[in-house]
């Protein structure tokens, strides 16, 4: 009974390592542009489809894992300059609808370029039981060691450099960033290259579990949302957190309540969302956010 | 008097089609404390957002003899005026230190950035003691002092101060503007104050612009200002 319990936890971390990834993205770009960007997924997807075609091309694993990284961080930059740019001081709603534009327009060209079909997508981890066991699978646990240190590194290059001081300077207040000469928009444009270099490391190890086509990303996604909001999207950390604890919820849920498990899946992600909303806006590690009138 | 730091000539300001500011003519001293008086809604803070490329403007803005109007607010500051803006643009969420590192961000000598933390800190003692505190938890005079700070970082030519008494006790606004006159003299800091209070704005000021819903209505040295009895009834209400 009780190992059971364990092996449903453990499996549901590993599961959740995958949300916490995606959850991971969602904030970064939340704190940089303090919208939620519903693209984010679809995004992430279409990285996932540039890693896989420099694989065929014969480029060695990680070559095109740090090749596809560079690309995305330039097309996330390209994006905010084409498309967002001109809408900055637009109300939220023109972002959102400039989100979905985004998101119709990756998921159907990503459809066009490279079709329909299910691809098999590799890990870098192996797939081999580390120990003979099957609890956690290399990858799983691959998946865990780079989120973490994705974390670990944003986390450093927020806390510890200038540019990470001014892109926090610049999301937070604008108006006075400015007025410490800090180029605003750059920063801007920067959080949107590093939010898209980190969903393509998202995208790149959740592909080997969901396989490789144009909507693998639609269930993800809003479990990443439901992670991210959990831990609260104004921390990084929470991020982590919450999409792990989402992992957890999802998977013994499935165990002990079989019937909702199974076709109500998406439904728990909504589910969470609604129940935290209500009960602690601000999430579990989130700032409450107060504004002076 | 010496030569103008900077001189403004028929500079309107528009808020989208709404015009607030109407032709004024400015020129602030260098070295000097220049002071913007006026009523609510008059256009001071206007005329200093005007001035950093906040808001649409048309006419001339000259600093040293450059024209800086129509360049971008990062540009602008670049050129070294700090505007310490009404409610002092605080980042609330990060420390004190940070805050004044974020003040010299256009900066990459190191080890001067550091020299200057230590000299805002000589001038305020409070803020050292907060070194390391969320700057969102400090008083509103310590915001103040340090949205000051945070100017001083930047090694500004001309600092505009926007109603940095507002909300302050008098006893910290005491503080304040004796820290301000020794940043004019000993740092050779110019100023342009807009305050709404006139007694304590012609104290410090050396120059008075009295401006009207957006428009000049006189302009001169500070002791005259103080002296004439129906300029200070009718506009300064004292």
């Amino acid at each position: 009974m009780m190992e059971l319990f364990l092996h449903q936890v453990l499996a549901g971390i590993a599961t959740g390592a995958i949300y916490a990834c995606m959850a991971l993205a969602i904030v970064m770009i939340y704190q940089a542009i303090d919208h939620l960007n519903f693209a984010q997924g679809e995004m992430a997807m279409f990285s996932t489809f540039v890693a896989w075609q420099l694989l065929e091309w014969n480029l060695p694993y990680w070559a095109a894992f740090a090749g596809t990284i560079a690309l995305s961080f330039a097309a996330g930059v390209l994006i905010e300059h084409v498309v967002l740019r001109p809408i900055l001081r637009a109300p939220a709603l023109s972002h959102v609808v400039a989100f979905i534009a985004l998101l119709a327009i990756f998921n159907s060209a990503a459809g066009f370029i490279w079709g329909h079909g299910i691809r098999s997508f590799p890990s870098p981890f192996g797939t081999q039981p580390i120990f003979g066991q099957t609890l956690v699978s290399p990858h799983n646990a691959g998946i865990m060691g780079m989120t973490l240190l994705m974390l670990v590194l944003l986390y450093l290059f927020f806390r510890h450099t200038r540019i990470g001081l001014s892109m926090r300077a610049a999301a937070a207040n604008p108006e006075s960033a400015q007025l410490a000469g800090i180029r605003v928009g750059w920063m801007l444009a920067l959080g949107w290259g590093m939010a898209a270099a980190v969903g393509s490391v998202a995208g790149m190890l959740i592909a080997p579990i969901v396989f490789l086509e144009p909507n693998m990303m639609l269930g993800i996604l809003l479990y990443g949302f439901a992670g991210a909001v959990v831990g609260g999207l104004t921390s990084p950390v929470g991020a982590v957190v919450g999409g792990v604890l989402v992992g957890v919820i999802e998977n013994l849920v499935g165990t002990y309540m079989p019937l909702l498990g199974r076709e109500l899946k998406l439904t728990i992600a909504l589910v969470i969302i609604i129940a935290v909303l209500t009960i602690r806006p601000s999430g579990l590690f989130g700032r409450h956010i107060v504004t002076r009138v | 008097m010496s030569a103008a730091l900077l001189e403004t000539q028929q500079l309107c300001a528009f808020y989208g089609n709404t015009q607030v500011l109407f032709g004024l003519d400015l020129s602030i001293a260098q070295g000097g404390i220049t002071t913007l008086l006026g009523a609510n809604g008059a256009g001071k803070t206007t005329t200093l957002r005007a001035i950093c490329g906040m808001v649409r403007t048309s006419g001339q803005i000259r600093l040293s003899g450059a024209s800086i109007a129509g360049k971008r607010v990062e540009d602008i500051v670049r050129l070294g005026i700090a505007h310490v803006p009404q409610g002092r643009g605080t980042f609330t969420r990060e420390t004190t230190e940070e805050n004044l590192e974020i003040g010299a961000m256009t900066r990459h000598d190191r080890r001067a950035i550091a020299e200057d933390i230590e000299r805002v800190y000589a001038y305020f003692p409070r803020l050292k003691e907060r070194r390391k505190q969320q700057a969102g938890t400090l008083s509103g005079g310590e915001q103040q002092m340090l949205a000051v700070g945070r100017a001083m970082m930047l090694r500004p030519r001309l600092m505009l101060l926007d109603e940095p008494s507002f909300g302050l006790a008098p006893m910290v606004v005491e503080e304040l503007f004796e820290i301000f006159r020794t940043l004019n003299t000993r740092e050779k800091v110019s100023m342009m104050l807009v305050e709404q209070n006139a007694a304590l704005a012609l104290d410090l000021a050396d120059q008075v612009y009295l401006i009207e819903t957006g428009r000049l209505v006189t302009s001169g040295p500070a002791s005259m200002m103080r002296d004439d009895e129906s300029i200070r009834r009718s506009y300064l209400g004292y």
